[in-house]
């Protein structure tokens, strides 16, 4: 295989393990913060919204480092520089 | 496929270049500033107002309520920068429900700016009210082992500033796309309303990050100093 197929490769499959790995770690924070939000606003369903509203907050900076992990999915697959690169000199 | 608004250039003169964020950011900027004048021009005291200065008297004061929760202080000093910063990344973001439309959130160069502002104002509010000694002495607390990790501190969670709210909003664009590709009609439609929720939320975290932030320059000096009076009460 050619030097731009390897890039191709190394691309796709960094990307999926990237995804992959990075989705876990954020699925559990997740799990574990709304479970917790649950069982206080059973605990205490006077401050609903108060919880309601902090969990939102959390979940989306819990979700954060997911959606850091899927940003260099994005890039390696959709915006590589070695690929540009390699393409250029190719086609140059 | 492009992944940022950056890519469309309207028109360029050497290294001078007009993109669509940049020509989207300014209609935002001219939607919201002449919205608010022909709100504004015809304002009422009375109970009877119109249905505009309604909203707008609503947003103000969801924001001033939000901000004085977050900070524990007057809302008045934080309002104007805070309340930028959200009604920008809420108007842009919720834009999107027009077809054709591509967020300028959507660029790692506008969510730059916006938490460069922030990292700035940071600063700027943290002596205004404390002084400059006071405000760099925070960088050497508990200990001066710390201040190496403060100062990344301030400049990784600019950084995460930036690319959350990117990252949220080129993820929810670039999805839908993929989404269009695969399964059309449906599903995107289902997406592009958790889009839309999406980017609400991240705008009320930039605005609540932001004032957190700033709170946490500009309070430590007064959480020290009631404790100096309670001490001084007390002995």
């Amino acid at each position: 295989m050619d030097n731009l197929t390897w890039i191709a490769v190394a691309s796709i499959i960094s990307a999926g393990i990237c995804m992959g790995i990075g989705a876990v770690g954020p699925a559990l924070g997740e799990g574990r913060a709304a479970a917790q939000a649950l069982s206080s606003i059973a605990q205490q369903p006077d401050m609903t919204t108060t919880i309601t509203r902090t969990l939102f907050v959390s979940l989306a900076m819990i979700e954060s480092t997911a959606i850091y992990a899927l940003v260099v999915a994005m890039i390696v697959l959709f915006a590589n520089p070695f690929w540009s690169y390699m393409v250029s000199r190719v086609g140059g | 496929m492009e992944i940022t608004p950056d890519a469309f250039i309207f028109w360029q003169h050497g290294i001078f270049k007009l993109n669509a964020t940049i020509v989207v950011t300014w209609a935002i900027m001219a939607l919201l500033v002449i919205a608010s004048w022909l709100v504004t021009r015809k304002l009422s005291p009375a109970a009877e107002m119109s249905r505009w200065q309604n909203l707008l008297e609503t947003v103000v004061e969801l924001l001033r309520r939000e901000i004085r929760e977050a900070s524990q202080q007057e809302a008045e000093q934080y309002l104007p920068l805070i309340g930028t910063l959200f009604l920008f990344i809420v108007t842009a973001n919720i834009l999107t429900i027009f077809p054709g439309y591509w967020p300028p959130t959507g660029s790692l160069s506008t969510t730059a700016a916006l938490a460069l502002c922030v990292l700035v104002a940071v600063p700027v509010y943290g002596i205004a009210s404390q002084g400059l000694v006071g405000y760099l002495t925070q960088y050497v607390r508990p200990t001066p082992i710390m201040l190496p990790f403060n100062i990344i501190g301030e400049f990784s969670r600019t950084l995460a500033l930036a690319v959350r709210l990117f990252g949220n909003i080129m993820s929810g664009t670039m999805i839908i796309a993929v989404l269009l590709a695969v399964t059309p009609f449906f599903f995107p439609v289902i997406m592009h309303v958790l889009g839309l929720l999406t980017g609400v939320i991240q705008a009320y975290i930039f605005a609540i990050l932001a004032i957190v932030y700033i709170a946490s320059a500009t309070r430590t000096h007064q959480i020290a100093e009631e404790k100096n009076k309670e001490e001084q009460a007390h002995g």
